[in-house]
């Protein structure tokens, strides 16, 4: 029988919410941002350290509770911010936001957005796109500055 | 205490389902096993006929207007009131209308937020909260049930306090006293948890709150749509539930208020209808329960919450409890032979509602929602509106499964079924 999620709970997805890919707390952060979705309880704080002088990423850690899809983007996430200047970050984050409200429609940038595409299947979920997006929304705002 | 009326039957939960065409449906391919109906009822076409009937035939604006149509529609506005009342063993003048629950709760802690302020004159004296008065409510409840108390105290100076729970997210009337003292005015809890379908003590609650002086709010909404109530044996002084939880429309809900009591409380909201005597400068308003009831009412939805507690009664009370007590029966026993299964409230051997709220242990609810989901199965997943209970439990959010009248006992096991291969799913073990 095929799996009616498999569009959903993608290998790669499930995998990810398992490993959480820079799940840590970085002692000396030069941004952070929490963020929580009220309807379900998820949250996560996101943690960006520069390399000294620039606004380039060195390190992206971030610590939270919630479901594989929430988890597993964070992890996603984690795994690309490495390298990016701040309006990279950013640059992606809105690419990203592009693909999760597009219910499924368009053709994911996967040179922008590599592994993340995988979140396509889920923009079609209308009650999990926010699940999806909440690390890359907590990045956003802490590449600012926080 | 267990019900001991005779339940309904598998045969005749199908008879019932007929009336549910909704509970037809197919959802991803499956057959819908609507487990959800502690956060709305499905609604049966005796409900959606009389709505229809109301606006196809008898529509117009109650109390007002000297046309046939005009007369019809405050005749069945009022012979939906007077349904009610006898549903819950209350007074017709005792009865009125909200848009929902929370409606009603917020009705009743602004109407002690205004005699706070001095509204309502020396009748509303036993309303007006100062600082050092105590408001007590449990962990236990529905934000619905807490948040409003809190904006009361904030504006009032007076305490919120609780009762806390147990580890198993229940509490007893004897942990309530110990938080109930002589400067509790207020004792507001929920008579069936959303969650742990603990059904609270109500007659030791409200001898140990008047014994004090305090007047008693119940949050009845998930014991009015399961059981059979009565306001005069209760005993209690306030009390609310919505419509959509019993098998009635959105946007009508019901406060109950011992009548003396409403007809002293100053109203929060202000307006048409609700008054007696308009001056340039000020108004008089009218007894309840129009003083609370300002502005054009949700007639069409009142009519059809009437009918709504005509069809429970036609089935029984009692035996909608005892059917409700063997599904959560079944789904306790079942969900305690699954492993990675934490239920949260008591096992199965104990009064509860016909829910049972867990933890997939390693899955959040989320994911647990959405695997049920495929298979056709409507779950509640989230906090359910108690952070604060979840998080004394060490929880952020947890599955529920909740069962009414239509719920067959092959819903619940396809339900257990479905939990059993979530942990696999995910890859936990």
């Amino acid at each position: 029988m095929a799996d009616p999620l498999s569009g959903l709970y993608q290998e790669i997805i499930l995998d990810h919410s398992r490993r959480r890919a820079g799940d840590r707390v970085l002692e000396a952060a030069d941004g952070e941002h929490f963020e929580r979705n009220p309807t379900c309880g998820d949250e996560i704080t996101v943690q960006v350290a520069f390399e000294p002088g620039t606004d380039r990423i060195a390190q992206f850690a971030w610590h939270g509770s919630g479901c594989s899809i929430s988890m597993s983007s964070a992890s996603m996430l984690a795994e690309m911010a490495g390298g990016l200047t701040a309006a990279e970050l950013v640059q992606k984050v809105g690419v990203f936001r592009e693909m999760m409200r597009s219910k499924g429609g368009g053709e994911p940038d996967e040179d922008e957005l590599g592994d993340a595409i995988a979140f396509h299947g889920t923009s079609k979920y209308v009650m999990r796109v926010k699940c999806a997006m909440l690390a890359w929304v907590a990045a956003e705002t802490a590449v600012s500055g926080g | 205490m267990l019900s001991t009326a005779p339940p309904l039957t598998d045969h005749d939960v199908e008879l019932i389902r007929r009336d549910f065409p909704a509970l037809a449906a197919t959802v991803n391919g499956e057959p819908l096993a609507y487990l959800d109906s502690g956060a709305t009822a499905q609604r049966p076409l005796a409900v959606l006929d009389a709505e229809r009937e109301f606006l196809l035939h008898h529509n117009a604006a109650v109390h007002r207007g000297a046309h046939t149509l005009a007369g019809e529609a405050t005749e069945l506005f009022e012979d939906a009131r007077e349904s009610v009342a006898r549903f819950i063993g209350a007074q017709v003048e005792e009865i009125a209308w909200t848009s929902n629950a929370t409606d009603a709760i917020n009705t009743v802690a602004y109407g002690f937020t205004n005699a706070s302020r001095g509204r309502g004159g020396v009748g509303a004296r036993r309303f007006a909260l100062s600082a050092g008065d105590e408001i007590v409510v449990t962990e236990a409840e529905h934000h619905a049930n807490l948040i409003p108390w809190q904006e009361l105290a904030a504006t009032t100076g007076a305490t919120l306090r609780f009762v806390p729970v147990r580890d198993d997210g229940t509490w007893d009337a004897e942990d309530a006293r110990a938080v109930i003292g002589d400067r509790t005015r207020i004792l507001a809890f929920s008579h069936v948890s959303n969650v742990t379908g603990f059904v609270a003590p109500v007659d030791e609650l409200v001898a140990a709150a008047h014994a004090v002086g305090a007047l008693v709010v119940l949050d009845a909404c998930q014991s009015a749509p399961h059981r059979a109530l009565d306001m005069a044996a209760l005993g209690v002084d306030f009390a609310v539930f919505s419509g959509h939880k019993m098998l009635g429309p959105t946007g009508i809900g019901v406060l109950f208020g011992r009548r003396e009591l409403l007809d002293a409380m100053p109203p929060f909201r202000t307006g048409g209808s609700m008054i007696t005597t308009v001056t340039m400068e000020s108004a008089e308003f009218l007894p309840a329960p129009q003083r609370f009831e300002a502005g054009t009412q949700p007639v069409s939805q009142a009519v059809a919450l009437g009918a709504a507690v005509r069809y429970l009664s036609g089935v029984g009370l009692d035996r909608i409890e005892a059917w409700e007590e063997h599904l959560a029966d079944r789904m306790l026993r079942g969900l305690a032979e699954i492993p990675g299964i934490r239920t949260i409230g008591r096992p199965a051997g104990h009064a509860r509602a016909g829910l049972a709220a867990f933890d997939v242990v390693g899955v959040h609810a989320h994911d647990v929602g959405q695997f049920l989901d495929a298979r056709g199965i409507a779950v509640r997943v989230g906090h359910h509106c108690t952070q604060p209970l979840h998080r004394r439990l060490g929880l952020t959010a947890s599955t529920r499964a909740s069962g009414y009248l239509y719920t067959t006992t092959d819903e619940v096991d396809r339900m257990l079924g479905a939990v059993a291969d979530v942990r696999g799913y995910f890859g936990v073990s």
